[in-house]
């Protein structure tokens, strides 16, 4: 492999505190090194280069999404690609087909993703899909907020015992982090019932979500994970339901050290509702990022609404129903076994509803009104608020007041006078930019070697055709929505994968899961849970493990735990 | 303009000719006509490679007319998208005929194929014999069927007539198959033949008036009155009718008009009233 040196762009690179300096980024074998010879040249004088762009939480694949896209023909005959020489075809709108979520990402200038709900029992079919997601590196998060092991050693507070069968767990389903949703919920879905709040006990468990959370965030830090917990909260999109976000960031406060944070509040959109009803339904951006901005043990992606239709899949059942209820639309719902449930319902949401207005301005809110940039990140929840390919159009509204107040003009007016977000004047610079599609994502997963262009990081690269010197990008909002579509070129491990925005060269991308060596209790438990799996899955143990080699590229983490 | 467009090959796979269609060819010359650019399976072809087209310079009205004739049973897409002007098929059509159409007219003197008029908004199709499946239906998977226009069909027609309609109105001189009116939320279907099962399943509502016999009324309709006579867009259709309303099963509000003398075996029904 030749080197590659991009020469003279602004290089953003807040890990490393570079900001828009303009600076040369040499490449060999993958990785950053200090300097090249004989190596190919890319001139990317007055453009931007960032580091590839890291989402923490977007749904690529895995058994719901399949169902999603089965769900949704109609969501795809709008939205087709044709072959060409180096890409396949593909189709997909909200729910693109593997291969076509992969160039898509990589025409932005993303190059690491993460699928942030893997059912340990479909963990083959995801990785399946994930083998088959070219372009982009990639984990998955096991959901084990209601699996029946972690609740039994939970109540009985065998936190060793839990970490051991996590640890397990990790191996068996090449899983990257803890991924919890609506804590004990969907143990109590199973039985037709939800928990109430974070003190409301999980019917035959006898134990509660703040119990859950936690355990599982002790159990986190017992294991050395690279990432925190990632946290979909109790009575999620609800009204009224900023206090149980509340409560669930407070009940981890004590357990923070002083490195690193110990919860991830995903698409915190989603659990920022304040009123008590849909009619005195309002914005909570201001209780969740006073919260936030006063400590240091949190971070939240926001979960932006886009205005569009598009196709909502959690594997919170419960409030899948209570979305299909309101809709009346076609719907999926399903419970997986003993260990989580999951649940789809198409969507549009609509400039002029006044829920979903009010929707849009959280998610900005809570971007611009939490201080530090290194605790909130820009994900659409792909694709339950929209689909990533509008992660430009967010960029430019966080960037320019101008390209917000086009949005405003245009919402409900009950929601325009009642929301903060037209008073808000802060505008993102390209380092904040960098921060929450990047550096900060990359941060909060433990990935090393991504997020940055320092001296051997991983060669991913992103170079947008922006000059931030000779244009006020304020107040062209059009331009970097531009820029941000189609990366001028985008370099993964080294090679240039895109240029202009079109596909140059398909490559695959590895697969990130946790290896954690733990001592001789990780293997005094198999023995045990051969046994329960006789008697309670449908499905033997020897072929609920995912082998090594199921992985087309995996990228074990090698992590030395504490039990 | 007036074009004529003769088939000269016989097809032995589907054609995607969406491009036939009065605003595509709208205000170009017949040579760049030739070269529009049409599916043969998986192969891209030129218009002219599978029809001979002649312009009728005798008559030249303001709107563009296409006549075709031939077997264009395997035609698909023919007007789709059309928003004016007058399609004339001499012989069969394929699928999707006047899919998404918006305005004009569209005239098939033999049988046309299934999604007939699916997803129409306006504009007017009459087809003199038989139509398949989903007439005025939605895109698979849409909730957006026929809304608005018109559809008269001389012949029968196949399964799930109206599927999902919206609005407009749906004639059937002949019979229907299975599921009438399914899911439909607005509009009107007249059907003059006899209907089979499960007439207007789902439905929330709209209007469905068979004239003749129907081979079942589902449970989850209830009956409501009996009515001398039923109104489709303005036009009285003589009964005396049974007129039920449903689905119930989704908390519908749809009439399904069901021609009393042409069904005894709904005598039982007038206990209820």
């Amino acid at each position: 492999m030749g080197g590659l040196l991009v020469k003279n762009g602004f290089v953003y690179d807040p890990l490393n505190n570079i900001n828009g300096e303009k600076m040369d980024i040499a490449v060999l074998d993958g990785k950053i090194v200090e300097k090249t010879r004989n190596a190919k040249v890319i001139d990317a004088s007055g453009m931007v280069v960032m580091p590839g762009g890291v989402d923490i939480h977007s749904h690529i694949a895995g058994s719901k999404v399949n169902s999603g896209r089965l769900l949704r023909p109609e969501d795809h005959y709008k939205d087709v690609e044709a072959r060409t020489a180096k890409t396949r075809s593909g189709v997909g709108y909200s729910i693109p087909s593997t291969f076509t979520t992969g160039y898509r990402y990589s025409r932005l200038g993303w190059t690491t993703v993460m699928e942030p709900a893997m059912p340990p029992l479909k963990a083959k079919h995801t990785h399946e899909e994930l083998n088959d997601t070219p372009m982009i590196d990639k984990g998955a998060f096991p959901l084990l907020g209601s699996n029946w092991f972690v609740l039994e050693h939970l109540r009985a507070k065998e936190y060793e015992e839990c970490a051991a069968y996590v640890a397990w767990m990790m191996r068996a389903t090449k899983g990257y982090a803890i991924k919890i949703v609506n804590p004990g919920g969907l143990e109590a879905w199973g039985f037709g019932r939800n928990v109430r709040d974070i003190d409301d006990p999980v019917p035959n468990f006898d134990i509660t979500p703040r119990e859950i959370v936690q355990g599982l965030c002790k159990v986190n830090q017992l294991l050395n994970l690279p990432h925190t917990i990632h946290v979909h909260t109790n009575n999620l999109g609800k009204p009224g339901n900023y206090i149980t976000t509340l409560e669930t960031m407070k009940c981890v406060e004590n357990l923070a050290t002083e490195v690193n944070p110990a919860i991830h509040l995903t698409h915190c959109q989603f659990s920022a509702f304040a009123g008590n009803n849909w009619r005195t339904f309002r914005s909570a951006s201001e209780e969740i990022s006073e919260y936030v901005n006063s400590h240091s043990h949190v971070t939240l992606d926001i979960g932006q609404i886009i205005f569009t239709n598009t196709t909502t899949m959690t594997a919170d059942g419960p409030f899948q129903f209570i979305l299909y209820q309101i809709t009346g639309n076609k719907w999926v719902n399903n419970d997986v076994e003993t260990e989580t449930s999951s649940g789809i319902v198409p969507f549009r949401y609509k400039r002029k509803s006044y829920v979903h207005a009010i929707q849009w301005t959280v998610g900005l809110e809570l971007a611009l009104k939490i201080k530090d940039p290194w605790k909130t990140f820009l994900t659409t929840d792909h694709p339950n608020a929209g689909p990533f390919m509008a992660y430009p159009k967010i960029i430019a509204w966080l960037m320019s007041q101008k390209a917000r107040d086009a949005v405003i003009s245009k919402i409900s007016r009950k929601a325009r006078h009642k929301a903060s977000l037209p008073s808000i004047d802060r505008e993102f610079t390209l380092h904040e930019i960098a921060v929450v599609t990047r550096a900060g994502q990359a941060k909060a997963l433990g990935l090393k070697n991504k997020g940055h262009l320092g001296i051997g990081a991983d060669a991913d690269i992103a170079i947008y055709n922006l000059n931030p010197e000779k244009t006020n990008l304020a107040k062209e909002p059009a331009m970097i929505r531009q820029a941000f579509k189609n990366a001028a070129y985008t370099i993964k491990d080294g090679e240039i994968v895109v240029k202009n925005g079109e596909v140059v060269k398909s490559v695959n991308g590895k697969t990130y899961w946790a290896d954690l060596k733990a001592s001789q209790s990780l293997l005094e438990i198999e023995p045990e849970l051969q046994k329960v799996f006789e008697e309670y899955y449908t499905v033997k143990y020897e072929n609920y493990l995912v082998p090594n080699h199921y992985l087309s590229i995996g990228a074990p983490i090698q992590i030395q735990t504490k039990v | 303009m007036t074009l004529k467009l003769q088939l000269i090959k016989e097809l032995r796979v589907p054609i995607d000719a969406g491009c036939i269609c009065p605003d595509t060819f709208a205000g170009k010359s017949l040579n760049e006509i030739a070269e529009l650019q049409i599916w043969e399976g998986n192969r891209k072809r030129l218009l002219n490679s599978l029809f001979e087209l002649k312009e009728d310079s005798q008559e030249t009205p303001d709107e563009t007319n296409i006549h075709l004739t031939g077997n264009l049973s395997r035609v698909q897409r023919i007007g789709a998208g059309m928003k004016g002007g007058e399609i004339t098929v001499q012989g069969d059509v394929g699928m999707h005929l006047g899919e998404k159409m918006l305005g004009g007219t569209i005239m098939v003197e033999g049988n046309a194929g299934s999604w007939t008029g699916s997803a129409m908004k306006g504009g007017t199709i009459i087809v003199k014999k038989n139509a398949g499946d989903y007439i005025g239906g939605a895109y698979r998977g849409s909730t957006k069927g026929m809304q608005g226009g018109t559809i008269i069909i001389h012949g029968d027609a196949g399964t799930e007539v109206g599927c999902y309609m919206r609005n407009g109105l749906i004639k059937i001189q002949g019979n229907v198959a299975q599921f009438v009116g399914i899911r439909m939320r607005n509009g009107t279907i007249v059907v003059q033949g006899s209907a089979a099962e499960r007439a207007g399943a789902f439905m929330t509502g709209g209007k469905i008036i068979i004239c003749n016999n129907v081979t079942s009324i589902l449970p989850s309709f209830s009956i409501d009155s009996i009515k001398s006579k039923a109104k489709a867009e303005g036009e009285a259709i003589k009964g005396p009718f049974y007129l039920f309303i449903g689905d119930l099963a989704d908390h519908g509000n749809g009439k399904l008009y069901v021609s009393k003398n042409k069904n005894e075996y709904l005598k039982s029904f007038e206990e209820f009233l």
